[in-house]
């Protein structure tokens, strides 16, 4: 089906808007087109995962359109850059990239998106409403919009968000149509332990496998009794985003597409259903380490996806009035920093032996600092999949508290049937 | 063969690469050096730069578009991308391209069974989508 433009739209196309903003609804139109997408459809929201310096070609792209007078139609968030430009934690990037990342910074504050700097807006007050259409980048962003809060986006990839953003108009295909938005895949995780279900690491386990076992299937998890929280979520959603191309997944009788199976599945029979068992709860879980020395640790690191308040009262309390040995870096979002200012919490913390990451974190820009066969242990499934490609650092995983007494002790150590 | 072209770009004439298991290209390959940087791939340290990619999926990030663009500003692109589906997240790389001026490589869809068994051959991709071993 050919893509029809309205009229307004079409004007944009052709300059009406500056030729910064034509140029952002070509690269949408070009989009729906090469998706199939029948016409555009407006948003209420973005979410722009593009400030993130990659090479120079991104930061001249931004620039190409702040020099094209275009400003975002819309309420657009930022993920994070490759700087912390709250001067938390420092990085080593070297003079050219760190001049080029902080001029692609600016060029998405030119353009008009606000400087919230994290992978988790949806907890920094950014929360589209139930059925909206939004466009967000960041897979685990994009995998809660539409699972936890029920707005309606794609996974939006770097400068698409932005040119949505821009031109106010998104594609119409995928989850914004409500049919797609149907589970076909049952991920039925009844016959686990319900020990196993009720510790922290189970989530980001659960996701790991999910992402691998799914795909970009849309699921629906069965056999949770009750609501995990929106951390749990958060971590799940994030780790089966990096394992899978996971834009949107339902829990039976917690998310608010999935009031129970049968409304998940729209009443239909599912095409697969996946039983889980211990046997491949414990490989998703061995998979997640990929340190061959589990004699040491480096560094510790959490927050991928950025800290909430509550996960900073959990790392408080595990600490204690303890000194770590090995450095925990804490990464957030200025959400939560602000909050940890001014009740004095980040003082204590660092005197802890924490280093707070803001606007960033430890996977995208080398904060860790540079060690030969360095290993890294995190609680994040993400942090997990990623940390080994892009920081060289191997990988041992374990839960919250595993990490917290690992970075006292200064080696790893393992609860006992955790 | 003939391919339905994805999006339009340089005809090619290259060895093929066929990837056994989908990648995310953020995180998963070096932008800097065009190299396969995922521990867990089964291609790790192979090269895709000059290479007509057979992909048998896209995974993860949301980044994909920037380091393939990145490839292609840096001369270290694919040769020419083939996927069994069009890929919004990683063809807006090739997009961006050329909004910004760069010649870039053609994306073409096919079969994953049909690629298979491309593996080891040289192949020019015509402008038209057509696909001959060389």
């Amino acid at each position: 089906m050919a893509l029809a433009l309205s009229a307004e739209q079409q004007a944009i196309a052709n300059g009406a808007r500056g030729e910064g903003a034509a140029m952002a609804m070509r690269i949408v139109a070009a989009t729906a087109r090469l998706m199939g997408a029948p016409s555009l459809i407006p948003i209420a929201s973005a979410h722009i995962d593009g400030a993130l310096y990659h090479g120079d070609s991104g930061t001249l792209f931004a620039e190409k359109l702040a020099l094209g007078g275009a400003k975002v139609a819309v309420r657009a968030t930022l993920n994070v850059g490759s700087l912390d430009l709250t001067g938390c934690s420092k990085n080593r990037l070297p003079p050219h990239e760190r001049g080029m990342a902080r001029r692609m910074m600016d060029a998405y504050r030119t353009l008009g998106c606000e400087p919230s700097w994290t992978c988790a807006p949806y907890q920094a007050g950014h929360r589209p409403a139930l059925g909206s259409d939004v466009a967000w980048g960041e897979s685990n962003a994009v995998v809660f919009c539409n699972s936890v809060l029920g707005a309606r986006t794609n996974r939006y990839g770097d400068f698409l968000d932005i040119a949505c953003a821009i031109s106010g108009f998104a594609p119409y295909y995928g989850l914004h149509r409500p049919e797609n938005r149907r589970a076909t895949v049952v991920f039925d995780v009844s016959g686990l332990d319900p020990a196993f279900l009720g510790s922290e690491v189970a989530w980001p386990i659960l996701g790991s496998l999910y992402g691998r076992e799914v795909g970009d299937a849309i699921g629906v998890v069965a056999g949770i009794a009750a609501h995990p929280g929106e951390d749990a979520l958060k971590a799940f959603g994030a780790a089966s985003a990096s394992a899978g191309a996971v834009g949107l997944f339902h829990v039976a009788g917690v998310t608010p597409e999935a009031p129970d199976l049968a409304t998940a599945l729209h009443h239909q029979p599912p095409q697969a259903v996946i039983k889980v068992t211990a046997e491949m709860i414990a490989d998703s879980r061995r998979r997640l380490s990929t340190a061959l020395d589990m004699d040491r640790i480096d560094a510790v690191a959490i927050g991928s996806p950025h800290l909430s308040i509550a996960e900073f009262d959990r790392l408080e309390a595990l600490i204690g009035k303890r000194k770590l040995k090995v450095t925990l870096y804490a990464c957030t979002g200025r959400h939560a920093l602000a909050s940890l200012e001014s009740s004095g919490r980040r003082v204590a913390l660092e005197a802890a032996g924490v280093v707070i990451v803001a606007d960033t974190c430890v996977v995208v820009t080398p904060i860790l600092p540079d060690i030969a066969g360095a290993v890294l242990m995190t609680n994040s499934g993400k942090f997990a999949h990623y940390a080994p490609g892009n920081t060289g650092y191997g990988v041992i995983y374990g839960s919250m508290a595993e990490c917290v007494e690992s970075a006292v002790l200064g080696r790893p150590v393992f609860e006992a049937a955790a | 063969m003939k391919a339905e072209v994805l999006v339009a770009g340089q005809p090619a004439e290259a060895p093929a690469l066929v990837l056994t298991a989908p990648i995310s290209f953020w995180g998963g390959v070096n932008p800097k050096t065009g190299m396969i940087a995922d521990v867990r791939h089964p291609q790790h340290g192979v090269s895709i730069s000059g290479k007509v990619l057979c992909l048998p999926g896209t995974i993860g990030s949301s980044s994909a578009a920037a380091v393939l663009l990145e490839l292609v500003s840096a001369g270290l692109a694919p040769a020419a991308l083939i996927l069994h589906e069009p890929d919004a997240i990683l063809l807006l790389g090739l997009i961006v391209a050329q909004e910004m001026g760069h010649a870039t490589p053609m994306a073409l869809r096919l079969a994953r069974g049909k690629f298979a068994g491309f593996a080891g051959n040289k192949l020019a991709i015509g402008s038209d989508g057509s696909i001959t071993p060389s």
